[in-house]
């Protein structure tokens, strides 16, 4: 069987007194997609950071296709990518420039031919030789999609990818996400406080709180469990501290 | 592509990265030429002036010109480093560089290339006007001008390496440090006078860094007392020991900034 994409066990983050994510257990198998949902501060970025190796863990270990990750970081990552609003693309380079770069830091093979496939697929052509500084933000975030696209990852971590975009450029972005994943048989991680989102795109979900997984399991069985609709309206059950069924 | 190959072309892909940045800004281009050559023509002029009453600027009348392109190349080297790593900042890029397989190293490594390039930009022009504008070639210094022109860039990226550092651990707020640290090592380093001319205490200090046996060295040679290999070698071996230095400082900081989450929050 193959080794699951992501294993985390044991994760821990603190910055000083503060507990970011307490003793967090993750596993991620190729072609699924986990949802990590919480609130503000819930450690959501924090995980992600660790599962990227961009931030050391204070405990636990991140296992990456079966390596630990701090042991083969580069090789690893090379297997990876990661696209997030809050983290920029150099401004003053245009789309194109900045694909090409990332393509080589990740030795994707005959560069500008990827880059072609993925101006046509995420209909960049229009502003491939503009500078990301002057796109729109659903320009940008899909520039921001294409470079996490570049290495044909089969790990993609994405940190809230429809945050600030409209409601039909977001769909067209699940949509696309989604037609990626039937494609390659990646596996994605997704962090997110878009309920909607997380229901169309994710088969696991972990519910995080102050740090911890407080729940977990499909959309279906964790809306079963609480007697809910929508995930949103378990997500507020937990975040209300109502726990399940209250609304039964 | 792995091992050695994939390093190299992560280190290409960095380099284009910045070289994209001056293609599509010629004003930065033209930037990086333009304080050496107005501190050329200051020197330049100044040495005419005293020409005529300097006994000493008479043996040598290249000597002060050289001495301000040669330090210009130390602080270019400095700046050429620091300035790019800068860049990554300004731009809130470092999460995404460091996401991706580039090893620290390897950063490293292009910021040093990018420093070279910026720096030979930058120093090139007026070391190519000196000779026309006052009759002081540089050239004339020949072959040791390598050694001089290496030992100064090797001291330059040391200091970068320590100051990039420094501005992972205490953030955006040390971005002064890397346009003026240079500054201080000026008067000990000798650059215009000999180190005797310094208090006894202070030319400890000077002896202490690569660039007063560098100063030094090129004096020799522009006196005519020939290519000192004694002095080229200090600075050599002490610039071994400070490249090592700010290796680690650059390598401990960016450690602690991975255990700190400073990597994907350092920017604008």
């Amino acid at each position: 069987m193959a080794q699951p994409a992501i294993r985390a066990i044991g994760l821990t983050k603190r910055f000083g007194a503060t507990l970011a994510v307490d003793g967090l257990d993750l596993t991620l198998h190729q072609g699924r997609t986990l949802a990590l949902l919480g609130g503000n501060g819930a450690g959501k970025t924090t995980t992600i950071s660790m599962l990227l190796g961009l931030l050391l863990p204070s405990e636990g270990v991140v296992h990456l296709f079966g390596h630990a990750l701090e042991k083969q970081r580069s090789a690893l990552l090379a297997r990876v990518n990661f696209s997030s609003p809050y983290v920029d693309l150099p401004h003053r380079l245009s789309v194109r420039q900045n694909l090409n770069v990332y393509a080589r830091l990740y030795g994707v093979v005959r560069p500008k031919d990827r880059i072609a496939t993925l101006a046509e697929a995420l209909e960049l052509q229009p502003f491939l030789d503009r500078p990301v500084g002057g796109l729109s933000a659903g320009q940008k975030t899909r520039v921001g999609l294409a470079k996490a696209l570049v290495n044909r990852p089969d790990l993609l971590l994405l940190d809230e990818p429809t945050a600030s975009l409209d409601p039909d450029t977001a769909d067209w972005v699940r949509g696309y996400l989604e037609r990626y994943q039937a494609e390659s048989g990646a596996a994605i991680l997704l962090a997110s406080h878009n309920m909607g989102e997380v229901e169309r795109l994710a088969q696991d979900v972990v519910i995080m709180k102050r740090g911890r997984a407080v729940d977990r399991g499909e959309p279906e069985a964790l809306l079963a469990k609480y007697g809910r609709e929508t995930l949103e309206e378990v997500f507020l059950d937990i975040a209300r501290g109502r726990g399940q069924g209250a609304a039964a | 592509m792995t091992g050695m190959g994939a390093s190299l072309g992560r280190i290409g892909a960095l380099i284009l990265r910045y070289v994209y940045l001056f293609k599509g800004s010629w004003p930065r281009t033209l930037e990086l030429a333009y304080w050496p050559t107005v501190q050329l023509v200051i020197w330049g002029f100044i040495t005419q002036h005293f020409l005529g009453s300097s006994a000493w600027l008479a043996q040598a009348s290249g000597v002060l010109v050289t001495a301000v392109i040669l330090w210009d190349v130390l602080f270019r080297g400095q700046l050429g480093y620091s300035i790019s790593f800068l860049e990554e900042l300004w731009s809130r890029n470092l999460g995404h560089l460091f996401v991706s397989p580039l090893r620290p190293w390897e950063f490293m490594a292009a910021l040093t290339v990018v420093s070279l390039l910026r720096t030979l930009v930058g120093v090139l022009p007026a070391a190519l006007l000196a000779g026309p504008l006052f009759g002081a070639s540089v050239w004339d210094t020949g072959l040791p001008l390598v050694a001089f022109f290496g030992n100064l860039m090797l001291l330059g990226w040391a200091l970068g390496m320590a100051i990039t550092g420094l501005i992972l651990r205490v953030g955006l707020g040390a971005e002064s440090i890397a346009w003026a640290a240079i500054f201080i090592l000026a008067p000990i380093s000798a650059v215009y006078y000999p180190v005797d001319v310094l208090p006894s205490w202070l030319q400890s200090i000077a002896w202490a860094l690569p660039p007063a046996y560098v100063f030094e060295g090129m004096r020799a040679v522009l006196f005519g007392e020939g290519f000192r290999l004694d002095l080229f070698l200090m600075a050599l071996g002490l610039n071994a020991i400070y490249l090592t230095a700010g290796a680690c400082i650059f390598l401990w900081n960016f450690r602690a900034a991975r255990i700190e989450g400073r990597l994907l929050q350092m920017g604008e």
